[in-house]
């Protein structure tokens, strides 16, 4: 090999940067198949998405969900997505940017769903995590709980459970907590 | 050249002698020798237990030119196997000191150290060296490496990888009493993105486990990491915003505000020993408050950082293996490793050689799909090409150009942002460079099914190959 490069070094000095290749950004393997999850995104219509950093920025971006059934109907929630470099082997980074009184969704927006930590798999893809925070809201689970207060009241009395989702999303306080108006 | 008699005994008796299972390329003599020292340009990445080991062990085995880059700066716990540092190095980057003490010790070398990311530096940078070692920790630097080295490699018009722009890889890693080294030829042997699916996933709990009912030290640790530290962010900025509104109790908000402003509004980092010290606090009270025993510093940095205990003997072995790999590649003195060693000294030892198989449409290392195509042709054209191209046969494709999205198919917000570039030439899009890669994604048949797929494709644009190139480039 070392007498390739002796050539190759001799060359080198003859013709400094002939091929012209620009310094140019790296993609990574990562960013290809996110692009890939991206293009083929089948979103539900409840669902809408946002790249607040443009075109060729795509790692970072925003799923809006606004439920049409449940608990949260005429809520909006906005969640923030963070994907990395060795996607798909690791799954996105997701948070709740919309403070919600949810079972499954604390305060600081951590979301406790399966396929975003133990259960991920490279054969997931965007759009399975985007169906799976959609069903938080149709179905909250009061068994996986995040918010211990919210889930208490979910498993022993659903009605006061849905009156204060109510006052939580048009703006006001559950217990100590305040929350801002999420309706749409 | 007095002094090389002796000294390169050793290695004279593998550079200097002809052999059976030699590489066919495989010339025997001084020269090879001298020019093993001239040309050949090994870069280290990572200056820590494996990469203090390399930098040692390429010295000592003639390599004269060597470049290693590090962005850390060296911590009291590295000394235990970390050999080249010493307890007053504490504190300065591992890159510069480790390049001092092994030119110190081993006369002739030269050895350049880089005090930055691995991001930080240009292609232009890696495609200076011959060959290039990795002596690092993580998924993410090793991947992003490998991408850099295989987007040096070129293929031929039959998809013969060019020999001149293989440039090859050696990777060790070790894990406690475990390690593995590889050689990476890209184009020949599978690359990193290859066998990645060698990794097993990360271990995660789940949040709502560390929320209500955890049962181990980790899940504390995990906890005060994950959870508490962002709940402490929100409520001492609010507090804060207190101290302002009410004078009369300023006083005690402002020792509570003292108390929490380590990471006031800061994201966690994982380096900061504040940080890490109030994360082990809070995972002690977690793990008393539910009877866990277990908790300590080291554990906490351990489950934060993703440690796993550095054995020095394992480093040592496996940067032997690597070390040994790099000249047997560079002067073709031996066959080189097909492909992938694995060490095991946990009980007894226990080591075997694996032959992987490169994925053949991989997106890293694979030739892809060689189109020529006219300058004038535009993307719009181009979608339509590759939708009737007998390989190809891709039905709405999105495609990009090296981080930039040149057309999606979905969601509308990217179809209508990429839209107006369907009408310019590809060649403008491509910046104008005669060859290059791209990549497209999107829907083919196979057997009357439809399959999605992502495609690496070589484009040339006629009548701009490199001579002419070369010429504007110097009539310029």
């Amino acid at each position: 090999m070392i007498k390739l490069f002796k050539v190759k070094e001799k060359q080198r000095e003859i013709a400094e940067n002939a091929n012209g290749r620009a310094p140019v950004k790296k993609q990574s393997a990562g960013e290809l198949r996110l692009n890939k999850d991206i293009s083929e995104l089948n979103l539900p219509k409840t669902t809408t998405i946002a790249f607040p950093n443009g075109k060729d920025e795509l790692m970072n971006f925003e799923v809006t969900i606004r439920p049409d059934e449940g608990y949260y109907r005429g809520g909006m929630f906005v969640f923030t997505f963070a994907v990395s470099p060795i996607y798909p082997h690791e799954a996105p980074k997701v948070k709740c940017k919309t403070k919600v009184y949810h079972p499954n969704i604390d305060l600081e927006g951590n979301v406790c769903l399966n396929i975003l930590r133990e259960d991920w798999k490279p054969v997931l893809n965007i759009n399975t995590i985007v169906y799976g925070l959609h069903h938080l809201f149709t179905e909250p689970n009061h068994e996986d709980p995040l918010n211990h207060e919210a889930a208490t009241v979910l498993r022993e009395n659903p009605k006061q459970f849905e009156s204060n989702v109510r006052r939580a999303m048009t703006g006001g306080y559950v217990g100590q907590t305040y929350f801002t108006k999420c309706t749409c | 050249m007095g002094e090389s008699t002796g000294r390169w005994r050793d290695l004279d008796k593998l550079l200097l002698r002809p052999g059976n299972i030699v590489s066919p390329n495989f010339e025997p003599g001084t020269e090879l020798r001298d020019d093993l020292q001239t040309y050949a340009r090994v870069l280290v990445v990572g200056a820590g237990g494996l990469g203090c080991e390399l930098l040692k062990d390429l010295a000592l085995s003639g390599f004269r030119n060597i470049d290693v880059i590090d962005m850390d700066r060296i911590e009291v716990s590295n000394l235990n196997r970390q050999f080249l540092f010493r307890l007053q190095d504490v504190g300065k980057p591992k890159a510069d000191v480790a390049a001092m003490r092994v030119m110190e010790r081993v006369s002739g070398v030269n050895i350049i150290p880089h005090f930055c990311r691995i991001e930080d530096k240009d292609l232009d940078f890696y495609s200076n060296f011959t060959i290039i070692a990795l002596g690092l920790d993580s998924i993410e630097a090793r991947s992003y490496i490998n991408g850099v080295a295989c987007s040096f490699l070129e293929y031929d018009s039959d998809d013969n990888p060019c020999e001149e722009t293989i440039k090859p890889m050696v990777d060790g890693g070790t894990e406690g009493f475990k390690g593995h080294a590889r050689v990476i030829l890209p184009g020949k042997t599978p690359c990193f993105e290859c066998t990645i699916w060698l990794f097993p996933p990360q271990v995660k709990f789940p949040l709502c486990t560390l929320a209500e009912t955890p049962r181990t030290a980790a899940h504390c640790i995990e906890y005060a990491h994950l959870i508490k530290w962002d709940e402490v962010t929100t409520k001492s900025s609010f507090q804060f915003c207190f101290c302002h509104s009410s004078s009369a109790c300023s006083h005690m908000l402002l020792i509570m505000y003292i108390l929490f402003q380590v990471h006031s509004g800061k994201s966690f980092d994982a380096d900061d020993p504040e940080h890490m010290q109030w994360v082990y606090s809070e995972a002690v009270k977690r793990a008393e408050l539910f009877g866990i025993p277990g908790v300590t510093y080291s554990l906490t940095q351990g489950v934060v950082k993703n440690i796993i205990p550095a054995i020095a003997s394992t480093n040592a072995i496996i940067s032997a293996a690597c070390a040994l790999e790099a000249l047997k590649i560079m002067s073709g003195c031996s066959k080189t490793m097909s492909n992938y060693l694995t060490y095991n000294g946990l009980a007894g030892l226990h080591t075997k050689v694996t032959e992987f198989v490169r994925e053949k449409d991989c997106l890293v290392c694979g030739p892809g799909v060689l189109l020529e195509l006219d300058t004038s042709v535009t993307l719009q054209k181009f979608i339509e090409l590759i939708g009737e191209h007998p390989l190809l046969l891709l039905s709405k494709p999105s495609v990009t150009y090296r981080g930039k999205t040149l057309y999606m198919q979905a969601p509308p917000v990217l179809e209508e942002m990429t839209r107006s570039n369907l009408k310019l030439p590809l060649y403008d899009l491509m910046d104008k460079v005669a060859k290059d890669v791209i990549h497209v994604n999107g829907m083919t048949s196979k057997n009357d099914t439809k399959q999605s797929c992502l495609l690496k494709l070589r484009i040339v644009f006629k009548g701009i190959d490199g001579m002419t190139d070369m010429d504007m480039a110097s009539g310029a």
